[in-house]
């Protein structure tokens, strides 16, 4: 592609988004539309991962030593239980150290008066990669001899696990919905500019042009229109990101959500933000242009 | 050259437009395709711009095999021929200029040869002082003048006027037809596709005449038979 050509492009397109202004200004707004509601879903989708992943987090197996090791068998499992798959750390706590625990929660009753800290047994404090798979470490840790007993809560797992599927599909699915509504809807918004123009394209055909040769100030044309609307989208964006951020922090009501700050998501985002802007405006372009280049 | 063999053509809610229809034209050559309405005229002009395919016999322009041609082909196919129609079909916001550079942009040409070669071509047809008007600023006579130029431009073997003064009186009608005349003296192939008998006899050139989707006559004199 010669330097000449490439000029006769980018300069066609840049000309027709100021000649076609309305449709242009049309084009930009279904992006940023569409670009924001994506988005939003994919905010949404992120915090709430990250909501329940730090939830899950905190949601530990408890593995019972059993009795008959010693002090230092019990404290020479933890590199064994460490090399069980899926298991992220594991932290010994002593029969005294449980003892403590258990007084220092109780400390208004009597109950552990006269208790001996030999009825508590060794553990470990066990906190896995991915909770999902929480049944099988279980099992795995079993194994590990001079284990005895596993206390897990599985059915908490199961259910931060069950949240985390139906957040993310309907995040994903959203999010695919919309992109294909926004292709939909760019191509078709395009098709309206190339249909003002089929006469133009007709005599393009006639006198030997390409289609690529056709097609390219479409697609530079689209790729304009994305950027405008991908810029304007991200910036409209943060912009509501913050507001709603701030006005959920200040809420008490949800003081105990804590969000991703944009400035970790900003780089990220811009460049998703840019992708889908350009693959709807450069596909958007050449759906539209298609049915005119059969001839 | 063009070469028309045994070409049927029916289109698909059945009307049978050629039926058999056989010509050849050298290079070189000026002809008058004349025919009343819906003879078939038009369908031969789409079978050589490759708008169409034939269904049966062999359409060959220029080299090409038009029943097989590739579609990624018929951009350079097309290049070799100029097309001037009748309702002159240029670019409204662009410069009688632009109009004309336009075809040379689009086969790729850089910015100096259509600086050298429009101005000429301009020139050729009597527009060199009309350069910066817009097609709306001209007369019909004058817009076909510029879409003579663009059919010109790109130096094509065969120009094909599809009846190229529909839209004229007959004064501007005969200096069209006198343009055309001087680019065929020039060497191009010239193939005047018209119904207007009065224009067809004051010029003394071979005159193909079809109806009803066949050639009912093709002679080299004045003659035009179709209709008598």
């Amino acid at each position: 592609m010669t330097s000449n050509r490439i000029g006769y492009y980018l300069k066609e397109g840049m000309v027709s988004v100021f000649n076609h202004g309305f449709m242009s200004f049309a084009s930009v707004c279904i992006i940023v539309a569409c670009l924001i509601i994506m988005g939003s879903f994919s905010l949404l989708g992120l915090n709430v991962d990250t909501i329940i992943y730090r939830m899950e987090s905190e949601n530990e197996i408890l593995a019972y030593v059993d009795e008959s090791l010693s002090d230092a068998d019990a404290r020479a499992l933890e590199s064994r239980i460490e090399q069980v798959p899926n298991v992220a750390s594991a932290q010994f706590v002593s029969r005294e150290e449980a003892m403590d625990s258990f007084v220092k929660q109780y400390e208004n009753t009597s109950l552990f008066d006269g208790v001996d800290a030999t009825v508590f047994r060794h553990r470990y404090i066990i906190k896995l990669d991915d909770i999902s798979l929480m049944a099988k470490t279980q099992t795995d840790l079993l194994s590990v001899r001079g284990i005895a007993k596993i206390n897990a809560h599985l059915e908490i797992s199961e259910g931060f696990v069950r949240i985390r599927n139906i957040v993310t599909t309907v995040s994903v699915s959203l999010v695919v919905i919309l992109l294909v509504i926004s292709l939909f809807i760019m191509s078709n918004t395009i098709k309206l500019t190339t249909f003002e123009r089929r006469e133009e394209i007709a005599i393009m055909k006639m006198v030997g042009a390409t289609s690529g040769f056709i097609r390219w100030p479409f697609v530079v044309e689209g790729i304009v229109l994305a950027a405008f609307g991908s810029l304007s989208a991200y910036i409209l964006q943060y912009g509501i990101y913050r507001l709603v951020t701030e006005r959920l922090i200040g809420n008490t009501g949800f003081s105990f959500i804590t969000f991703i700050p944009f400035s970790q998501i900003a780089v990220p985002m811009l460049i998703v933000f840019v992708a889908v802007g350009f693959v709807v405006g450069v596909i958007g372009s050449l759906i539209a242009i298609r049915n005119y280049l059969k001839v | 050259m063009v070469r028309f063999t045994d070409v049927f053509k029916t289109y698909e809610n059945g009307t049978k437009a050629l039926k058999g229809v056989s010509f050849e034209i050298q290079d070189g050559e000026f002809v008058f395709l004349v025919g009343p309405s819906g003879s078939g005229k038009t369908t031969i002009i789409k079978l050589i711009t490759g708008e169409i395919a034939p269904m049966d016999g062999e359409v060959n322009v220029n080299g090409y095999d038009m029943g097989s041609i590739k579609f990624s082909k018929m951009p350079y196919m097309r290049r070799t021929l100029g097309v001037v129609f009748q309702d002159f079909r240029l670019m409204e916001g662009k410069t009688v200029y632009e109009n004309v550079a336009f075809a040379m942009r689009v086969v790729g040409a850089s910015n100096k040869e259509i600086r050298r070669r429009v101005p000429y071509v301009l020139e050729l047809v009597g527009l060199d002082k009309r350069m910066m008007r817009r097609p709306d600023e001209l007369s019909g006579g004058e817009q076909q003048r510029v879409a003579i130029a663009r059919a010109l431009v790109n130096n094509p073997r065969v120009v094909i006027a599809d009846e190229p003064t529909g839209n004229l009186d007959p004064a501007r009608s005969l200096e069209i037809m006198m343009l055309l005349e001087k680019i065929n003296e020039l060497g191009t192939t010239v193939l005047v596709v018209t119904h207007e008998k009065e224009l067809v006899n004051n010029f003394n050139k071979r005159v193909i005449a079809i109806d009803a989707g066949r050639v009912v006559s093709d002679r080299m004199d004045r003659y035009y038979s179709y209709d008598e």
